[in-house]
């Protein structure tokens, strides 16, 4: 008898060993928390993966593979699925022939993220299979089950996972090397994946179909499973909810559902039935509640109080008992800081010394904005601060808006500052514009990632290295300036106030390494050069 | 029916301080001793120095990630600061563990004042000393072993001494 292996995984670690166990020919996504881990280990574990720019090119690239006839992992965090949702909602009319999962790691209660969207709803909203895993087994066994729905109805699938889930160890049994070999090939198919709008209208009706026909699978899907007990309380729910609510009402008749979208709306009418009375108890947005409301079934919802945050055991029993009372604010602990020694706190310092207008973007760096720096007027979205910034140039007092700076992150430009920086050029302001580019040669934010700037790929090898210089050059600035923020504070001080005072759009890179990645970047580059 | 009897233990500390390293070797050694474990944390930006906190629950069948408030067995709080904090995760008579229960100048290394926790922690739990040992050298690299396990020691005998 072989014995069967048990682990202990975080959700995140059990996608990966899913990805290996499937064969998943292609991992590629862009960092961000809670998702980063998955490609970290697939890769460790010795799969393919890779960082693209963004989550949108990541994606595209994931659409080829999976056009290509490969099985594709693509993972992002929830704010990621927005800056990917271009090719999603058309992806999933021309449908793949590999498979194509992507990863969306949803952040309820915003342990490091700047919203908690929902992205069950992208699921309705695009025509994508959504799966929702409640523990580290299930998103090992849904990563499988994705790959086999992508491939079945040639369809993209989205595995919704959430922080608890991403984070969480728990015990997996990885199952059996099952799925088939795939040997990518190309195959000619005009109508099917050219969208112009003569053979998108087909598509359309194509997904449609298909969805119709999944739906028509889920109902009898044993993934959406049924625990009858007490009658008088059946509960509805998904993902890490499941775990609170069995433990909050162990008594309760329970309808865990797997696939959220599309819903097998006929089950959950028949469980619906089944009891007395009957509520849905889910994190974030009432979307299963809103659905199945819309369905015509009569149940109960959670107040919206619980719609903010995460949800655990208490305030599961509190959902039940219909109390929505105010709740005790969780104790605050200690606020997150910039690193003693850490490269941005001169840039900050100065910015602030000089009480200029600073449309700020994410990553360590939006520290900046808490004391003793205080130096940060906008922080949106990633890529935001150039635009932001220009934005207040063109319509601020000129005493005013010759303050505003933009300030992003290296990582962070790659990402979506670089057509910002065209904006620049294009539709000048008359005070100019002052951009910073704080070059640390990481993504700190999320764990030292590498990205095109830092010249490394992934799992750290040497590749082609972006040129900031050269490329601001080709766009078109001439002012261009490098300066180590650490040892050369005063230069930088100068650079930045000539830069504020001659009105012509000036580029500003702060290049020091990250304090926590500098060892580890001599010790690749140590490497590089012995190879 | 028997009762479900999970145990719960909470840790709390500062960023860097190794909190969540600490809760990787309780869940491996519960992992390790045939218990059902989750293990859950809370880090994000926090890894910049500031509070962090991970559960570890462990029994014959576990749910929830999350230990619930005032539900906490074990407090093992790394950093003094942190304690008003996270004190209401304490059940009454729960056990709070914290620097102040063993002899710090007696620690060869300040930064295991994790395992050193843990040794105390382990003076409590039906885990054998070697699987706690096991836990620790398979996370750690073999050059923090020796330290550690001095850590670890000192803090498992603090109860008696
Ligand atoms: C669309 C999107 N993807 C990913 C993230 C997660 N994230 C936030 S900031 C950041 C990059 C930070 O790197 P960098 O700009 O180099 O700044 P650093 O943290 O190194 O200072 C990432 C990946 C996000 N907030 N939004
Ligand atoms: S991790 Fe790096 S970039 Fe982030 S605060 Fe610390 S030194 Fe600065």
């Amino acid at each position: 008898m072989i014995e069967t292996e048990k682990l202990l995984l975080s959700g995140n670690e059990a996608v990966a060993r899913a990805a290996l166990d499937c064969g998943v020919g292609l991992g590629t996504g862009y960092p961000g928390t809670p998702s980063t881990e998955i490609l970290e280990n697939f890769s460790l574990l010795g799969g393919k993966a890779q960082w693209a720019p963004n989550e949108k090119v990541a994606l595209e690239v994931g659409i080829g593979a999976a056009f290509a006839g490969a099985r594709v992992l693509v993972t992002m965090k929830h704010v990621g699925l927005n800056v990917a949702a271009d090719p999603l909602f058309t992806v999933a009319y021309t449908g793949v022939s590999g498979a194509l999962v992507i990863v969306s790691a949803d952040d309820p209660g915003m342990a490091s993220s700047q919203n908690e969207q929902d992205n069950r709803h992208y699921g309705r909203a695009a025509g994508v299979v959504v799966l929702e895993p409640s523990d580290s087994q299930q998103a090992y066994d849904l990563l499988r089950e994705g790959l086999e729905i992508s491939h079945r109805w040639q369809v993209p699938v989205i595995l919704r996972m959430t922080t608890r889930v991403c984070h969480s160890k728990t015990i997996v049994t990885p199952g059996k090397k099952n799925l088939p070999t795939e040997v990518p090939h190309f195959k000619r198919d005009v109508a099917g994946r050219v969208m112009i709008p003569a053979y998108a209208r087909p598509a359309h009706r194509k997904l449609r179909a298909k969805l119709a026909e999944i739906e028509k699978w889920n109902e009898s899907c044993a993934l959406n499973e049924v625990s009858e007990k007490d009658k008088t309380l059946g509960i509805i729910c998904s993902g890490i909810s499941y775990m609170h609510v069995r433990e909050a009402a162990p008594e309760a008749s329970i309808l865990k559902l797997t696939i959220t979208y599309p819903l097998p709306l006929e089950k959950i009418r028949k469980f619906v039935d089944s009891v007395q009375r009957c509520i849905v108890i889910e994190e974030g947005d009432p979307f299963l509640a809103q659905c199945i409301r819309a369905a015509g079934m009569e149940v109960e919802d959670k107040d919206p109080i619980y719609r903010f945050g995460e949800l655990n055991v208490a305030r599961v029993k509190r959902i039940l008992a219909g109390d929505n009372t105010p709740e005790a604010a969780p104790p605050k602990g200690k606020p997150p800081q910039l690193c003693v020694g850490c490269p941005h706190r001169n840039v900050f310092e100065t910015l602030r010394k000089h009480e200029c207008i600073v449309a700020g973007d994410i990553g360590c760096y939006t520290l900046g904005v808490l004391p003793p720096f205080e130096a940060m007027d906008s922080c949106v979205c990633m890529g935001a601060s150039i635009g932001v910034g220009l934005g207040l140039r063109h319509v601020l007092p000129d005493e005013q808006a010759k303050k505003v700076v933009s300030v992003i992150g290296d990582s962070t430009f790659v990402h979506s500052g670089i057509t910002g920086m065209v904006e620049m050029m294009y539709n000048q302001p008359k005070t100019g514009h002052v951009l910073m580019i704080l070059d640390n040669s990481t993504t700190a934010m999320t764990g030292l990632q590498e990205h095109p700037g830092t010249g490394r790929t992934l799992n750290h090898q040497p590749t082609h290295q972006l040129d900031y210089e050269k490329l601001a050059n080709a766009i078109g600035i001439e002012r261009v300036f490098v300066v180590d923020p650490f040892k050369n504070m005063a230069d930088l001080e100068k650079i930045l106030v000539e830069s504020l005072e001659c009105e012509d759009p000036t580029l500003i890179i702060t290049r020091r390494p990250c304090l926590l990645a500098a060892k580890k970047i001599k010790q690749y580059e140590e490497k590089a050069n012995q190879a | 029916m028997k009762e479900n009897k999970v145990t719960n233990v909470v840790f709390a500390g500062l960023g860097g301080q190794g909190v969540l390293k600490a809760s990787d070797i309780m869940s491996e050694a519960a992992f390790a001793t045939g218990h059902d474990v989750k293990k859950s944390e809370i880090h994000g930006m926090s890894q910049r120095g500031g509070s962090v906190s991970s559960d570890v629950r462990f029994g014959e069948e576990v749910f929830s990630p999350m230990v619930p408030s005032g539900k906490a067995d074990y407090l093992i709080v790394l950093s003094p600061d942190q304690v008003e904090n996270n004190r209401a995760m304490l059940k009454p008579n729960g056990v709070l563990i914290t620097p102040d229960s063993i002899d710090i100048s007696q620690l060869p290394n300040k930064r295991s004042i994790n395992v050193a926790l843990l040794g105390v922690l382990s003076s409590y739990l039906e885990i054998d000393e070697k699987t706690w040992k096991d836990a620790i050298h398979g996370n750690l690299s073999e050059k923090l072993h020796e330290i550690n396990d001095q850590a670890f020691a000192l803090g498992r005998q603090a109860r008696q001494g």
